[in-house]
């Protein structure tokens, strides 16, 4: 059952896309303040798990959950959870950087302003701690009222993530969130996630083994649906318990 | 061999064929559009060479008299008896007497005239010199070269007073006006009130389709508005004759009830199917990383169709506007039978108006052919073509700037 000391707990989670079975009984716990990569091949249901985590799998018609999933204790999918709420707290990056077309300024105050944030002051100050939490405001400071689209597209998906900062989640989900970019932003994003993990739990969906091997402390290896193994990083990629995990991590199929 | 000499001989003379069937429509339909574009433009251009009195007829005055020219706006209101006293005219102290062929009975009586009425131009000679105060519209084949009165200088038609005139008379004698600010305000009135109908309430359905309605309902609903689309004008007009002429009257307590108001509102149920579905199109085009952003910060539905869904979208429903008072501008029938066609400049939009496509559909089949009046309703062909160009080459420069 849930722990106390953690952040999230998933509890017999079955996922369907009407009657395909996406997910398979999966039972996790993410420790606070620690990278979780979520690695397997295409379609093997990571980025569905993710998605579940802040609901917005919710948006895709005929689809079914059953099981339970707790943030920091209360099951989010309990009727009487306001989902806009539990997105304030669990933050996301996509896979692809998705600025709005708006000033680089207006992009990280969105989420304050929907959240009824008025004072000026307070915006102010609140998107610049996130700009330089995403270690993005010494290349944007001077150029806030430009528009997002005119940053390079690691810059935008370091703008994504501040924008998703600037709400202050406990919780920050990535998906995929350097697949399309060049190495060196990717380099930039991975140097981010270590820092970030100081305040933030994150869960990040990779294709990238090596990326995986890098920046997290816990793997989960899944592979058509289910859960096919899940422990420290070093220990899954130095000595999987499984062949299966053995064989994707290799290289050998995925 | 594999080949068949035959059958790719055949195959090839039919695709060459083909090709050249191809390439001689696309040359056909493109020369008949431009010959059309060119006749309208060459036919309306000839009102601006045309004299500015009916043909064949020519104003006299006595010799005495000092005016040697006429404005067509002058003209008529000596007519119409507006102005009395030449003096009114920069004349003399002298009041007018006006004077048409019909007039001359008064003055003669039909056997001076002779039998062939070969006296007549003699008769309409000594009338014009005995009174000094005469205006007379006469036909210019009873002038003869013994006349001792004043021909009046005829203008020709000008640009300004087309594009400036405030009378649209095209049937008045002597002069005939030919003014577009009636014409123009009312189309323009019209239209852009259809839009102010049409905008909010095709924008509502667009986001209701797009972003609400689930996919039972929008199968429902989205042939019923592709049905609005085909639904031809003249049974919009008739609708509108029969039920919102006769309500806009009572509500509004008019004298009559058609209006530039019914023609609006005619206008904006014909323009909701372009509105709707061309902004239903835009409002689904905004990618689903956008929402998916908006979402995932936290923002309700609401939040994120009005901040993020409708400004991604802003082109595309500009785009559907614009479409909308296209279709609005070039409406010609419903609009004919609903908005009164008096062609006054108007002051509310309870007053009758008329577009100027119902003018050119009204009036064409009394227009002689090659007359100025019929010269006058090509160069409002001209205009309305003029005004669709402008708004198919916005909408173009909204979707470019869009896809930029």
């Amino acid at each position: 059952m849930a722990q106390p000391n953690m952040c999230i707990t998933s509890h017999n989670v079955n996922f369907y896309y009407g009657s395909f079975h996406a997910l398979k009984n999966i039972n996790m716990d993410i420790a606070p303040n620690t990278v979780t990569a979520l690695i397997g091949p295409s379609g093997c249901g990571k980025s569905t798990f993710l998605r579940l985590f802040n609901r917005m799998n919710d948006l895709i018609d005929g689809a079914r959950m059953t099981g339970e999933i707790l943030i920091n204790g209360q099951n989010i999918y309990d009727s009487h959870v306001d989902v806009d709420e539990l997105r304030k707290n669990v933050g996301m990056v996509f896979q692809k950087p998705n600025p709005f077309p708006k000033s680089i300024f207006e992009n990280v105050a969105y989420g304050l302003r929907v959240n009824g944030v008025k004072d000026k002051k307070m915006i102010e100050r609140r998107v610049e701690e996130s700009l330089k939490g995403a270690a993005l405001w010494d290349e944007v400071k001077d150029k806030l009222k430009k528009s997002a689209f005119e940053l390079s597209g690691g810059q935008q998906q370091r703008l994504c993530i501040a924008r998703a900062l600037a709400i202050s989640p406990s919780v920050l989900l990535m998906d995929e969130p350097a697949s399309a970019l060049d190495p060196i932003s990717t380099l930039k994003i991975e140097e981010l996630i270590y820092e970030l993990k100081k305040s933030y739990t994150i869960v990040i969906v990779t294709h990238n083994m090596q990326q995986a091997g890098r920046i997290s402390d816990k793997t989960a290896f899944f592979y058509l649906g289910e859960l096919i193994e899940y422990d420290d990083t070093k220990k899954m990629f130095l000595n999987p318990a499984q062949q299966a995990t053995q064989n994707y991590i290799t290289g050998r199929f995925g | 061999m594999y080949i068949n000499p035959m059958k790719n001989g055949l195959k090839k003379f039919t695709e060459a064929i083909t090709e050249k069937i191809l390439l001689f429509s696309s040359g056909i339909t493109t020369l008949t559009v431009i010959l059309i574009v060119i006749f309208l433009f060459k036919e309306g251009m000839g009102l601006f060479s045309s004299p500015d009195i009916e043909e064949g007829y020519v104003l006299a005055v006595n010799q005495e008299n000092p005016i040697n020219q006429l404005t067509p706006e002058e003209s008529m209101e000596v007519f119409d008896s507006k102005i009395t006293s030449w003096k009114e005219l920069g004349g003399k102290e002298e009041d007018i007497l006006v004077f048409r062929l019909s007039d001359v009975t008064n003055y003669a009586d039909e056997t001076s005239l002779g039998d062939e009425f070969q006296f007549l131009p003699h008769v309409l000679d000594s009338i014009i010199t005995v009174n000094p105060g005469i205006i007379a519209f006469i036909p210019q084949q009873y002038i003869d070269s013994t006349f001792t009165g004043k021909i009046l200088n005829n203008g020709h038609i000008t640009a300004e007073s087309f594009f400036d005139g405030k009378y649209w008379y095209p049937t008045a004698s002597p002069s005939p006006l030919f003014g577009l600010l009636p014409l123009i305000s009312g189309t323009l009135w019209i239209s852009l009130f259809a839009i102010l109908i049409a905008l909010p309430f095709g924008l509502a359905v667009a986001i209701y389709m797009a972003e609400l309605a689930n996919q039972r309902t929008r199968k429902i609903i989205k042939p019923i508005i592709e049905l609005l689309a085909g639904i031809p004008s003249v049974v919009y007009g008739f609708f509108g004759l029969v039920v919102l002429v006769p309500l806009v009257q009572k509500v509004f307590n008019l004298p009559v009830g058609e209006s530039g108001l019914v023609g609006s509102i005619i206008l904006a149920i014909m323009a909701l199917p372009t509105i709707i579905t061309v902004a239903e199109d835009a409002i689904r085009t905004t990618p689903r990383s956008m929402r998916e952003a908006s979402l995932a910060l936290g923002a309700n539905h609401w939040q994120t169709i009005y901040k993020v869904v409708l400004p991604y979208s802003m082109s595309g429903i500009t785009a559907a506007a614009v479409l909308g008072i296209g279709r609005a501008i070039g409406e010609t029938m419903a609009v004919l039978m609903v908005s009164g066609n008096a062609a006054i400049i108007p002051s509310s939009l309870l007053e009758p108006m008329r577009t100027i496509p119902a003018t050119i559909a009204a009036e064409l089949g009394e227009a002689p052919v090659g007359g100025i009046h019929y010269k006058a309703l090509f160069l409002l062909g001209c205009i309305l073509f003029i005004l669709t160009l402008i708004i198919s080459i916005s909408v173009e420069l909204i979707n470019t700037r869009k896809k930029a």
